[in-house]
């Protein structure tokens, strides 16, 4: 009760009218300043709630600058300018004192009224119209469903329609680039929409032929990115037909000579895209595939491969890695490593594919436990016990519309025999650490590159470890740097204190230089559209005083340990590690630091390997790239 | 003080007379409807007109009141007229109807008031309603009209809010009301129900308390304290009040001056209410006992307490239910008679079809009950209670297409279903605000956020303008196809633009012979369009806030809008003044809609209440309380018997006129309703909402089920099926479009239209 009475509205501090008093050159007591504080809420409040008038007999849900100014007119008060932009205006700090403000760029009129470039007009309001309803029986034309012939439009529209599949299917590269680019761009094709997604729905029609299937995920790439398209049901089409690419065993991958992996990763990359920027649109959908991953993961290997990849680009589920994955992973372990254990010649295929699995895999335990490290991190300060029961910055309580997929999840679990973390509750972060180091060894520990810094520490929360010569070797200064993943999320607290004497140079330098096949498994990560891993690493690594990051990862004050960092091989006792691993500790030089990371991790075995390395990711990183 | 004490006992002398008024129109038709329009035409007509009769002295203490009243709005003109037409009474009674709204209602001219009897009355009406003026000038003072307050509206504040500064010590008012709910809480369940209404208005009315006497410790404390208490349908008022600390913000608290200034309605059993009495004066509660005296009003009834249904049914509006008297006054809900469609009669204009019954249908009922003697519905006006305009050729034209029309109309019922067509407005980018269709559906026009208006041909025909003067008068007069040459092809286009407004436009309506359009709009303004040149002809101005909605009478000429500045105008096309203002809401009014039969009005606000105007005198002769939410729609059905009313709860409610009752309820939209329209035949009513769906409700079956029970009209308790699921017909998506207005083609098409929402 008492924490649904809180006050939910904005509250102006004092000081804010001290300073706005200040700079109009008044000074104000602190009495005066709490009462036109109190009273600059209230009128605020006030307009808020007048401008709501605007906004619903304008019949919007959206509050609008100009349903606020509307307000502030109506009662005598000096409208806003300057707000209505469509972009946000980003609200940054000042580095000194605790200053907070809008950014307003200048605008230079004159290279604007100057400039070539005249932006597009909106296009004409126009009213059409369709029946829908047959005798209130049906929907003539259900939600979502897509046209079969393109009919009912303008001839520009038509010829458009037109015009742009033609060139994105067609042969001419550029061509197909500067369609794409307009699709993405292109404001007025809303009406056009149905028909592409149509388009791209005959992905089934083409699995044999790659190049036409990765032109059809640019083309949904394009049509998810434009700021002007509304998706709304029709994302679903989308989806099963990104879908279609990653899951199903095209035809096309048969071949060993074909590169189906670039597009499934593309296709995996382009389906968690579309879950960041449209979450909203496709809430049951990510159940459904929620489900078909476990469903591939409970199956036999033949199948199995193709899930992967995308689960490991989809990081929303990193709640769903420790579920779904997590409890299955003996289970499918063991056929992982018959696959790659085998040496025959006629299972190289196979086995090249589940090495890339063996990479993909790799990739979400390691995000699932960084999270976990993350948002531990938080209770440890607190009581033991807490720390151990919960890990509260890991997800809001299971949502409940997710129960019944996850119900079908438990059955299927207990078909899996001797699966150790069946049960449900989140498993502790130091036992679930050495769970999966039983499966990964080293490649797991390396990847999370922690210096020395903080191994006395770590060694308090987790169960006792033998030093490792290795984690000796170290230098003091953890600039070792893996792979990108690793420079993105693993910031050690010390690291955290002085962020700026950090330079984010060699972040950026290494993950962009570091064609490791590592970089390989986790590209999807790379090529997220987030911002690049360096930068998030400085945000996160921010000093106290960004309120806004700080609440958002709650990153431990300088004393709180990583508990799990550093595990000693003994701990994989249940379970032999990788054969591989044992190569590892001969990998390193004594000192990391000189060895240059992209030479460490050429070394490591091949995870999701291409047949080529270098030149292979060259080509495919292009085809990744494709500048859409 | 005293404006605030006549504002509150007005309603009396307002139903005495609306019961005699309707005594003298059932005894004496003509003559009192003939008599009575011409008065409270415009407002400050109004406050003239008591002068008319003003013979005993309460006439005179009026008269004085209205007269220092003007003296201190600096009105000297004003002033200097009403006293000389006081001194010159007997000269008023013939120029008044005239002089003032007569010549609008040009009709009634006729039958002017000559016998004492009428013209008493007359006063009588003309007194009431300039005091209903004054008090509803209080709560919006600066609103009402220009000419009445002139700006003195804080002196009037302050005496308003003067009322809270009695003192009690502010520890104890947690006590008073815990100690009040422990006694609710131990009375016996029948009357808990009951008691509990007293909950709210004295929670707000305590905090008020604290608040203006500044304690603001304690009044945080209290409402924290006790907010959680209340029901839910309250919250956004309490959201407003949890925002309010200080003294200061109470001046310009338009809530909080309603909550002051209308006394809150409650509906309470004589046992129940005669409990709580015993209880406060047991315990010398006085603290409580006086805000019940002063603040509420408690309307008591004989019989069964009412159950927490009951009363939840019909709480939820801001001021309380509505006083069971203010429901008895006699509507005239039956529909005008329809001309014969071959040879059409001169006296009435027979426009609105989508307002008849089914032709087909009415006829021979008509016929089975003697229409031939031009007797009729005896619950339908009289046909010349309004004057309404006369039937041009192009009109009995329509008339004839639309029978034709009808009888080629599909009836609809549960088994069948209407067609859904849904226009679609594209790259309208969010800036849509209102739809209407001409009735024969060949129209549409948008209202746009940009302050345009746009009007769409949605046939083939393409819209044309009139030709030029200079190439008018080179036309052939005599030519049989006069009306086609007069048009410019070269103009000829899908769609026109119509600007002159200067916000956005907030509501549209086609007149009935589709020549006008109007768009009302927030530059406070309401215009008038000719569809023959597409120029803007007339701006009203009248309203000084933003106008919500407009819309044409069925019958054309006259026109009604609703702001916020919480009084609907009543005008008509020639008139650049409003012809009547009704005032009562107490907060915005969002959306007006004219009844079939043009004499009533009904107005949907945003302080959960409808309420139907009298177009004749003015009056209000209906509050329905129930909504939670503020109402966004109405809709009367076809035969004029009922109302259905949307709200942004997302429900639509159903109300009885006849009997003013809340007779159904709905569920199932998720977003504000936004579009209501029943079908030709009445038989289904379609919704359309915000949450882009329409739905289909079964109205044959929803009237029937409570036509069927016998009324509890007398009390006016109603237990409400729970049967929205079982009335439900269908629910239709649509694609992205929220869904903003709904229209039933002539053949029972239904027509859908919204913008596509990116």
């Amino acid at each position: 009760m008492a924490d649904r009475e809180e006050r939910k509205f904005a509250e102006v501090p004092r000081d804010s009218v001290k300073l706005m008093a200040e700079s109009v050159g008044v000074e104000l007591s602190d009495d005066i300043a709490a009462m036109l504080a109190e009273d600059v809420c209230y009128r605020l409040r006030e307009a808020a709630q007048n401008s709501s008038q605007f906004m619903r007999h304008a019949k919007r849900r959206r509050l609008t600058v100009e349903d606020f100014n509307r307000a502030l007119r109506w009662s005598n008060v000096e409208a806003v300018c300057g707000y209505g932009s469509q972009d946000a205006l980003p609200f940054r700090p000042l580095k000194e004192g605790e200053l907070y403000f809008v950014e307003d760029r200048e605008i230079n009129l004159v290279e604007l009224a100057l400039a070539t470039n005249i932006p597009k007009g909106c296009a004409e309001t126009m009213v059409r119209v369709q029946v829908s309803y047959l005798d209130g029986k049906g929907n003539v034309e259900p939600q979502g469903a897509v046209p079969t012939a393109v009919q009912s439009l303008t001839d520009d529209l038509l010829k458009y329609y037109q015009q742009v599949t033609r060139a994105i299917l067609g042969e001419d590269q550029q061509l197909m680039k500067v369609a794409l680019q307009d699709l993405q761009t292109n404001s007025k094709i809303a009406a056009l929409l149905p028909y592409f997604v149509h388009v791209v729905s005959g992905v089934k029609s083409v699995s044999h032929d790659l190049e036409q299937l990765s032109r059809l995920l640019h083309m949904v790439k394009s049509l998810v990115q434009n700021p002007f398209l509304y998706l709304g049901s029709y994302i679903k089409s989308l989806v099963s037909s990104v879908m279609y690419c990653i899951l199903e065993p095209l035809a096309a991958s048969i071949n060993p000579l074909n590169d189906h992996w670039t597009l499934r990763d593309y296709a995996a990359l382009l389906l968690s895209h579309i879950f960041w920027a449209h979450g909203d649109l496709v809430g049951g959908l990510y159940h459904q595939i929620l489900l078909s991953l476990q469903k591939v993961l409970s199956g036999s290997f033949k199948k199995l491969p193709l899930g992967f990849c995308f689960l490991t680009s989809l990081c929303v589920p990193l709640q769903a890695v420790e579920r779904v994955l997590f409890p299955h992973l003996s289970a499918y372990w063991s056929n992982l490593q018959a696959v790659l254990d085998d040496d025959s010649v006629s299972n190289a295929q196979v086995k090249a594919d589940g090495h890339k699995v063996y990479g993909a895999i790799l990739v979400a335990v390691e995000k699932l436990l960084k999270m976990k490290a993350q948002s531990r991190s938080v209770p440890v300060e607190g009581s033991v016990a807490v720390r151990e029961r919960s890990f509260p910055g890991l997800s809001p309580p299971q949502e409940p519309v997710s129960e019944p997929g996850f119900g079908i999840a438990s059955h299927l679990l207990q078909g899996a025999a001797g699966v150790p973390a069946e049960e449900p509750v989140p498993v502790p972060l130091p036992v679930m650490y050495r769970e999966l180091y039983a499966f990964f060894g080293d490649s797991l520990a390396v990847r999370f590159s922690t210096g020395p810094g903080i191994e006395p520490r770590a060694s308090r929360a987790a169960p006792p470890q033998p030093p490792d010569s290795k984690k000796e070797g170290m230098g003091p200064d953890t600039t070792r740097k893996m792979p990108q993943l690793t420079a993105s999320m693993t910031i050690s607290p010390r690291q955290d204190s002085s962020p700026r004497n950090e330079p984010s140079l060699p972040a950026v330098q290494n993950s962009s230089a570091a064609p490791s096949r590592f970089q390989r498994s986790s590209s999807s990560s790379l090529q997220r559209s987030k911002p690049p891993p360096s930068k998030a690493a400085q945000r996160s690594a921010g000093p106290t005083r960004e309120v806004f990051q700080k609440s958002r990862f709650p990153l431990p004050p300088a004393a709180a340990p990583f508990s799990f960092l550093i595990a000693g091989r003994q701990t994989g006792r249940r379970c032999q590690g990788r054969r591989f691993q044992t190569s590892f500790p001969q990998l390193h030089p004594p000192n990391p630091s000189a060895q240059p990371p992209r030479g460490y991790a050429h070394k490591l075995p091949v995870i999701g390997r291409m047949g080529k390395p270098v030149k292979r990711w060259v080509c495919s990183q292009y085809s990744l790239h494709l500048p859409l | 003080m005293a404006a605030v004490q006549d504002g509150s006992i007005e309603p009396e002398p307002e139903n005495e007379i609306k019961t005699e008024t309707s005594n003298e129109v059932l005894g004496n038709p003509g003559d009192a409807s003939g008599g009575v329009p011409p008065t409270a035409p415009v407002a400050a007509v109004a406050t003239e007109k008591p002068a008319a009769a003003a013979t005993d002295s309460t006439e005179r203490q009026t008269l004085l009141a209205v007269l220092q009243f003007l003296k201190k709005s600096k009105l000297f003109e004003s002033e200097e007229i009403l006293r000389r037409e006081a001194g010159l009474l007997n000269e008023i009674g013939d120029s008044q109807g005239s002089g003032a709204g007569g010549a609008a209602l040009g009709g009634g001219g006729g039958a002017e008031p000559e016998s004492g009897d009428a013209s008493s009355l007359l006063s009588r009406v003309a007194g009431a309603v300039a005091t209903a003026q004054s008090a509803n000038a209080t709560p919006a003072p600066a609103k009402v009209t220009p000419v009445v307050t002139g700006g003195d509206d804080q002196p009037d504040v302050n005496v308003v809010l003067a009322a809270y500064s009695q003192q009690g010590d502010p520890v104890l008012y947690p006590v008073y009301y815990s100690g009040l709910k422990r006694f609710i809480d131990s009375v016996l369940d029948c009357h808990r129900a009951e008691l509990s209404q007293v909950f709210y208005p004295l929670f707000v009315h305590m905090y008020l308390e604290l608040v203006y006497n500044q304690y603001e410790k304690e009044a945080k404390a209290f409402f924290d304290k006790f907010h959680g208490d209340q029901e839910c349908y309250y919250k956004d008022d309490l959201r407003i009040l949890s925002g309010l600390t200080k003294k200061e913000h109470m001046k310009g608290n338009e809530t909080l001056l309603d909550f002051r200034t209308s006394k809150f309605v409650l509906r309470i059993s004589r046992d129940s209410y005669q409990l709580l009495k015993r209880h406060l004066q047991e315990r010398q509660n006085n603290q409580i006992w006086n805000i019940i005296q002063e603040h509420l009003y408690i309307d008591i009834f004989d019989g069964m307490p009412r159950s927490k249904g009951q009363i939840d049914s019909m709480s939820g509006s801001l001021a309380g239910e509505a006083k069971r008297e203010a429901n008895k006054a006699k509507v005239f809900y039956g529909l005008l008679k329809e001309p014969e469609i071959e040879v059409p009669l001169d006296d009435e204009d027979e426009e609105a079809e989508n307002e008849e019954g089914k032709p087909k249908k009415k006829k021979p009922k008509k016929d089975s009950t003697g229409s031939k003697s031009k007797k009729q519905d005896p619950n339908a006006p009289q046909q010349s209670r309004i004057p309404l305009p006369e039937l041009k050729d192009s009109d009995k034209l329509d008339k004839i297409m639309n029978m034709k029309e009808a009888t080629k109309r599909v009836r609809l019922g549960p088994e069948s279903l209407p067609s859904i067509c849904f226009y679609t407005f594209l790259n309208a980018y969010q800036g849509l605000t209102a739809v209407d269709f001409t009735d024969d559906s060949s129209l549409v026009a948008g209202g746009f956020a940009d302050s345009t208006v746009r009007v769409w041909s949605v046939t083939p025909k393409k819209l044309r303008g009139v030709k030029t003067a200079g190439d008018l008068s080179l036309i052939d007069k005599d030519s049989d196809d006069v009306l086609e040459r007069i048009m410019d092809e070269k103009t000829a286009s899908e769609s026109k633009n119509l600007y002159g407004h200067s916000g956005p436009v907030y509501g549209i309506s086609f007149s009935p012979d589709r020549n006008y359009l109007l768009s009302c709009s927030e530059d406070a303004t309401v215009r008038l369009w000719s569809l023959q040149t597409f120029t803007c002809l007339v701006g009203y101005k009248g309203h000084n806030y933003p106008v919500w909605d407009t819309q044409f009478s069925p019958y054309g000429y006259y026109f009604i809008s609703g702001g916020h500045d919480r009084v609907a105008r009543l005008w008509a096309t020639d008139h650049y003044q409003p012809l009547r203002i009704f005032s009562g809401h107490l907060a915005d009014i969002t959306c007006t809609r004219f009844h079939p039969n043009s004499n009533y009005v009904a107005t949907g606000s945003a302080d959960r209440t409808i309420r139907l105007w009298d177009v004749l005198n003015g009056n209000c002769v209906r509050i329905f309380t129930g909504h939670k939410g503020p109402i966004h729609c109405l809709a009367f059905s076809p035969n004029g018997k009922f109302l259905a009313s949307g709200a942004t709860d997302g429900r639509v409610l159903l109300w009885d006129i006849g009997h003013g009752l809340m007779i159904g309820e709905l569920k199932g939209h998720t977003d504000t309703v936004y579009a209501l329209k029943f079908s030709r035949d009445g038989e289904i009513l379609a919704s359309g909402s915000m949450d882009n769906t329409v739905r289909l409700w079964d109205a044959t079956k929803a009237f029937d089920d409570i036509e069927t029970d016998d009324f509890t009209a007398a009390t006016g308790h109603i237990t409400l099926p729970e049967n929205s699921q079982e009335l439900l017909l269908g629910s239709y998506m649509t694609k992205s479009t929220p869904v903003i207005h709904l229209h039933f083609t002539r053949r029972n098409l239904l027509l859908g239209a919204g913008a596509y929402n990116p």
